[in-house]
């Protein structure tokens, strides 16, 4: 049947072997190492115009949503915008003082002041399609200054932090990630503990913690910053519920994220602090379980 | 089985129209929707590549399918290699069964581009849950049903740049 005439190269069969063990090839790469961090972030560049062409209908919509707004509406919004300020304007009058007392206070302890990070607004481009991670793209990259593990915050608190920067936009891994862990602080007593993301659904899980923790529904969790990624004291979950169970060797705790990553366009990127101590080597402690990305 | 009435005479298809096809199909691919439409989404760059495995297979075939698996790979950041490698096996099967569904009508290619397209949607379901543990729920096979539903429009739609034009000086 095979004939020069009409000879298509290698058949079906062969060709279907070779793609698919390239792509278990770039599988296991992808998984185990990250030496294709450049052809990835050189394609990402490549089909960004793309995704800005498939926001269009998007902003579209919204621009048309803003042109029709009714005054009464604009006029109940601004009133409450107004209330807002001055409450919030009172709350950072006095958050000032208290700063200001606080580094006074650090003064004269010798400690070295805390840097104010720089930060970066960004506005989410699309939550990604993929139900397997929760990860979010944003409009912003390398280009502004982006790096790799910074912290991305919302105004309400943590919402995940920078997998991979491109070019022109981001990656961020959310909390809610699967195995994705968070250094935490129970802000009422200030126990120490990580926080696990679920990845089904929109929860966090609060490992490790003895039976006997004292830990109860309603307390908020902070981030204690021992990562050296996340500064201390961001809000990141409150406690939904605490089952101690003694079948298990440790309570079940649910935690829910403070952060809305589904009902705000604008997140704000922190610029990753520096980078804490190494860890001393009198006493090997295994790093921080990273999990399976 | 019912076969296709008959079979028409085409014009042959311009390599530009389908590299147009593939193109706005993985536009909307990135469109973003709702989180209740996302789930009922049908994968276009799939069910084109799917189509053109069918109809023209010496243009579109296992590379094609691998190289917009790749694509779609970068774009939804998901690991490297499980759309492409899902999408190349898809193509396979579609050249092997070619002849086959080109042949059946319209309401039976439906249970045959469904079923190659869950066998594509299980692939990457299997490659996710062991190379990251994680299992998203049949909802998600949603998407292969509304694309067996599109199917027929999708056709008609492909064939329509390739229907010869009525010749004007014809009695």
């Amino acid at each position: 049947m095979e004939h020069e005439l009409f000879s298509r190269g290698p058949s079906p069969a062969v060709r279907l072997t070779f793609f698919i063990l390239l792509s278990l090839l770039l599988l296991v790469s992808d998984v185990h190492y990250s030496y294709l961090k450049t052809l990835r972030a050189g394609i990402a560049t490549a089909i960004y115009p793309l995704q800005r062409i498939a926001m269009l209908p998007v902003e579209l919509l919204g621009a048309i949503g803003d042109y029709t707004r009714t005054q009464s509406s604009l006029i109940k919004e601004n009133a409450f915008l107004q209330k807002q300020n001055l409450e919030d304007r009172a709350a950072l009058l006095r958050y000032r003082a208290i700063q200001q007392e606080n580094d006074h206070l650090r003064q004269l302890f010798g400690a070295r002041a805390r840097v104010n990070t720089p930060s970066v607004m960004a506005e989410i481009l699309y939550d990604e399609r993929d139900p397997f991670s929760r990860k979010i793209i944003v409009d912003k990259g390398l280009q502004a200054h982006v790096a790799e593990g910074s912290a991305v915050i919302d105004n309400a608190g943590v919402i995940g932090q920078v997998l991979q920067a491109y070019p022109f936009s981001s990656e961020i891994s959310l909390i809610t990630d699967k195995d994705h862990p968070t250094p935490v602080q129970v802000l009422r007593n200030g126990l120490r503990a990580i926080v696990f993301g679920f990845g089904s659904s929109n929860l966090l899980d609060l490992k490790y913690m003895s039976l006997n923790t004292d830990i109860r529904p309603g307390d908020l969790l902070v981030t204690s910053g021992l990562d050296g990624t996340f500064p201390a004291g961001l809000p990141v979950a409150t406690v939904l519920a605490v089952d101690r169970n003694p079948v298990y060797a440790f309570s079940r705790i649910t935690c829910k994220p403070v952060a809305g990553v589904n009902r705000y366009r604008q997140v704000l990127i922190l610029a990753p602090g520096s980078p804490p101590p190494p860890i001393p080597v009198a006493n090997p402690e295994p790093p921080p379980a990273r999990g399976k990305k | 089985m019912e076969i296709a009435p008959k079979e028409e005479i085409l014009l042959p298809v311009r390599p530009g129209f389908i590299a147009l096809s593939l193109f706005s199909a993985f536009l909307l691919d990135l469109l973003p929707l709702g989180s209740f439409i996302e789930w009922i989404r049908p994968d276009f760059v799939a069910m084109l590549l799917l189509y053109w495995c069918i109809h023209q297979p010496l243009r579109v075939g296992i590379g094609t399918a691998w190289a917009f698996g790749i694509l779609v790979d970068v774009a939804d950041g998901t690991l490297f290699g499980e759309h492409a490698l899902a999408y190349s096996l898809m193509a396979f099967i579609a050249l092997v069964l070619r002849r086959r569904v080109s042949m059946l009508s319209l309401d039976h290619q439906f249970t045959h581009v469904t079923l190659i397209l869950l066998i594509m949607q299980a692939v990457v379901v299997l490659t996710g849950f062991v190379a990251k543990d994680i299992f998203v729920g049949w909802a998600y096979f949603l998407g292969s049903l509304t694309a067996g539903l599109l199917w027929p429009g999708l056709t008609y739609l492909l064939k329509l740049p390739q229907r010869p034009k009525p010749d004007p000086d014809r009695i």
